[in-house]
C-alpha cells in the first residue's frame, strides 16, 4: 500500500492543473480514488462525506457475487468431465473452470474499461466506478464458450449505446450487464441458446449439454420425468451460465448484499413473490410443460434468481420509491414467467422481463411521486 | 431574377445545407419510417432514395408552378394528388425495369406518399418559392435523405449479412475463416435506430450549429 501511495504522489504533480498529461487527470484520479479513500472535502454547505462512497459499494458487490463465482467455476470443470466422461476430482474441476471464466473476465474488464476510460478523458469528468460491478456481471451470464471477440463487441455495445450515450453511470436506463446478453442474444442466437453451448464439450459423443429451462421449454419431459432432482436444481449441479446456477451461492450473496444495505430487499423478495405466484397462477391452467413446473422449481431454474438478486438490484435502473421498488419486483417476476411459459423461442424471460422494467421504472416512480405530493396536498386543504 | 444567379452563393445553400445542418433525417427528424424498414440492403435503399428524389424534386416544381392557384384550405389535399401520380409513376417504373427490388420495397413505394419529407418540403418550400429554386431544395433534401440511408443500409448489409450490393464482401476477404460470424442483431429494425442514432450523435458532436444552447 505504501509503495502505491509513493507512486501516486511522485506522479501526482503531472496530472494536476498545469502538468504535462492535464487531460489524462481522470485516469489518474480513477487510480487513486480506487486504491485510497479520497480526501475530497466539501466546499459549500454542510455536507458530511462518508467513507462508503460508490466505489465501494460496488466492491460489496464483488463481494456478494463471490460464492456464485467460486461455485460457477467449479462447476464448469463439474460439467465438463461429466460431458466427456472422465473421473475428476474438486480442484481438477475448479482449475478447469478457473481458467475457462479467467479469459471471459479479463476481456470483460479490459474493453469495458478502455472505453470508459476514452469517455471520462474525452468528457473530462472522473472515470465511473459502475463498470467494476458490471464487468464482473458480463462474464457470469454468459455461455462458457462464448467466443471471446463476440463478447468484446457486446461489451462494447453495452458500455457505449446502454450507458454513455445516456451520460455515463447512474444515468443509464438499461442494466449494462443485460444489455450485453440482450445484444449477443439477438445477434448471434446460436452461441447464446440452444443445448451446446452451456457445457463446454458439449456435443462430443452424443452427451446433451441441455440446461433445464431448454429442456421444459422444449415441451416433451415434464419436471418430474427430467435427470435432475430438486437437490441439483438448488445446489447448482446442472448446466447453465457460470452465475446463474446455483441457489444456494445466490442466496447466499443476496443476504450479503441486504446485511450490508447495498441491494433492496424489498425488490428481491417482490421478484422471487411475483414470480411465485404468477407460476402458481400458471399451474392451474397448465397447457404445456412449463406452466404445469411446480411454482418453487420455476425460481430455481434459469436465470430468475441471479436475475432477481443481481440484476434487478442495480441501484440506477430499478425504482426508487419503496412502493415503486415492491411494484417493480413484482412485475418482473410476473413478466419473467410469463414470457417463460408462452414463448418458447425465448425461455430465458428473466433478461427481457428486467429489460423492459428497467424502461418503466421512471414512471413507476413518477406516478408514486405524484400520488403522495396528492395525498399530502389534501391534508393541508384540510 | 436573372439566369446567373441559378447556382449563387444562397441557391447552392439549398442542395448543400440539407446534407449536413438541416438533413432531414438526422437533424428534422422527418421519414424515419422508411429509413428503418429498408436500409437492410444498400440495392433497396438506393433505389429508395432514388424515388424519393424523383418524386420530391418533380413534386416541389409542379407545386411550386400552381402554388398561386392553390387555394390555402385545400392545399394538403392538392399535394397529395400530386404526390400520389408521381408516387404511381414510379411505382410502375420500377415494377417494370426492376421487379425483383419492387416486390423486395413491396409496400414500402406506396408509402412514399406518407413521406413527411415530402409533404414537410411542400409546405414549408415549394408553396413560397418559383420553381427553379423548388427544384433544389427538392434535390437538396432528397440528397441528404437518401444518403442517411446509404450510410445505414452500408453498415447494415456488411455487418448483418456480410454483403454489399448482395457482393459477398467479406467471404472475399476470408474474414469468415477467421471465426467471424455474421451479426444477426443488424438486421433487425431496432438496430436501424440505433445505428441512426449514432448518426446523429456523430454529427452533434462534430457540427457545433446543431448543439442547442439552453
Amino acid at each position: 500500500m505504501k509503495l502505491f501511495k509513493n507512486i501516486l504522489e511522485s506522479v501526482k504533480p503531472h496530472f494536476i492543473k498545469g502538468g504535462k498529461l492535464e487531460k489524462m487527470y481522470p485516469a489518474y484520479d480513477a487510480f487513486e480514488t480506487f486504491l485510497f479513500v479520497p480526501d475530497h472535502t466539501t466546499h459549500s454547505g454542510s455536507h458530511i462525506r462518508d467513507a462508503v462512497d460508490l466505489k465501494r459499494t460496488m466492491a460489496f458487490v464483488v463481494i456478494a457475487l463471490l460464492p456464485c463465482i467460486i461455485f460457477g467455476m467449479w462447476n464448469i470443470g463439474d460439467q465438463y468431465f461429466k460431458a466427456i466422461s472422465e473421473s475428476s476430482d474438486f480442484m481438477k474441476n475448479f482449475i478447469f473452470g478457473f481458467w475457462k471464466f479467467l479469459p471471459l473476465l479479463i476481456v470483460s474488464y479490459a474493453v469495458g474499461l478502455s472505453v470508459e476510460f476514452a469517455f471520462a478523458i474525452s468528457r473530462g469528468h472522473s472515470v465511473n466506478e459502475g463498470y467494476l460491478v458490471t464487468g464482473m456481471l458480463i462474464p457470469l451470464i454468459m455461455p462458457v464458450d462464448v467466443p471471446l471477440w463476440m463478447l468484446a463487441i457486446s461489451v462494447v455495445f453495452a458500455v457505449v449505446i446502454g450507458k454513455e450515450v445516456f451520460g455515463g453511470t447512474g444515468m443509464n436506463i438499461l442494466n449494462p450487464a443485460l444489455t450485453a446478453r440482450a445484444f449477443l442474444f439477438f445477434a448471434y442466437p446460436s452461441y447464446m441458446s440452444g443445448d451446446k453451448v452451456w457445457v463446454h464439450g458439449a456435443g462430443i459423443d452424443g452427451y446433451s449439454g441441455e440446461t433445464i429451462l431448454g429442456a421444459l421449454a422444449a415441451n416433451t419431459t415434464s419436471w418430474a420425468n427430467l435427470q435432475w432432482s430438486f437437490n441439483d436444481a438448488l445446489m447448482g449441479f446442472v448446466p447453465g451460465s457460470l452465475g446463474e446456477t446455483s441457489f444456494i451461492a445466490i442466496l447466499i450473496g443476496a443476504l450479503i448484499l441486504i446485511l450490508s444495505g447495498v441491494g433492496s430487499s424489498r425488490i428481491i423478495l417482490s421478484t422471487f413473490i411475483g414470480g411465485y405466484l404468477t407460476a402458481l397462477l400458471f399451474n392451474l391452467w397448465g397447457v404445456n410443460v412449463l406452466m404445469s413446473t411446480p411454482a418453487h422449481i420455476h425460481l430455481l431454474i434459469g436465470g430468475f434468481a441471479f436475475g432477481a438478486v443481481f440484476m434487478t438490484t442495480d441501484p440506477v435502473t430499478a425504482t426508487q420509491t419503496n412502493k415503486g421498488k415492491i411494484i417493480y419486483g413484482l412485475l418482473v417476476g410476473f413478466f419473467a414467467i410469463v414470457i417463460r411459459v408462452f414463448n418458447p423461442a425465448y425461455p430465458e424471460g428473466m433478461m427481457l422481463a428486467i429489460l423492459l422494467m428497467n424502461v418503466f421504472a421512471p414512471l413507476i416512480d413518477h406516478y408514486i411521486v405524484g400520488a403522495n405530493i396528492k395525498k399530502r396536498l389534501k391534508r393541508v386543504k384540510v | 431574377m436573372s439566369k446567373n444567379s441559378f447556382l449563387s452563393k444562397k441557391n447552392k445553400m439549398l442542395l448543400s445545407d440539407p446534407l449536413d445542418d438541416n438533413n432531414p433525417i438526422t437533424v428534422q427528424v422527418l421519414g424515419i419510417c422508411s429509413a428503418l424498414a429498408i436500409t437492410v440492403q444498400l440495392k433497396p435503399a438506393v433505389v429508395m432514395a432514388l424515388s424519393v428524389l424523383v418524386v420530391l424534386s418533380v413534386a416541389n416544381v409542379v407545386v411550386s408552378l400552381m402554388r398561386k392557384m392553390i387555394p390555402s384550405r385545400i392545399r394538403i389535399i392538392v399535394f397529395l394528388v400530386v404526390i400520389a401520380t408521381l408516387v404511381i409513376l414510379v411505382d410502375q417504373v420500377l415494377k417494370a425495369f426492376v421487379y425483383d427490388v419492387s416486390k423486395e420495397l413491396s409496400v414500402f413505394v406506396g408509402l412514399i406518399i406518407t413521406n413527411c419529407i415530402i409533404c414537410g418540403r411542400l409546405e414549408a418550400f415549394a408553396m413560397a418559392n418559383p420553381p427553379g429554386k423548388a427544384f433544389l431544395d427538392g434535390l437538396g433534401n432528397s440528397f441528404g435523405y437518401g444518403i442517411i440511408l446509404i450510410i445505414v443500409a452500408f453498415f447494415r448489409e456488411l455487418l448483418g449479412a456480410g454483403t454489399l450490393f448482395g457482393y459477398p464482401v467479406l467471404e472475399k476477404l476470408g474474414v469468415y475463416d477467421l471465426g467471424y460470424e455474421n451479426n444477426g442483431m443488424m438486421i433487425l429494425p431496432p438496430m436501424a435506430l440505433v445505428t441512426v442514432g449514432v448518426l446523429i450523435w456523430w454529427q452533434r458532436a462534430r457540427n457545433e450549429k446543431l448543439i442547442e444552447n439552453e
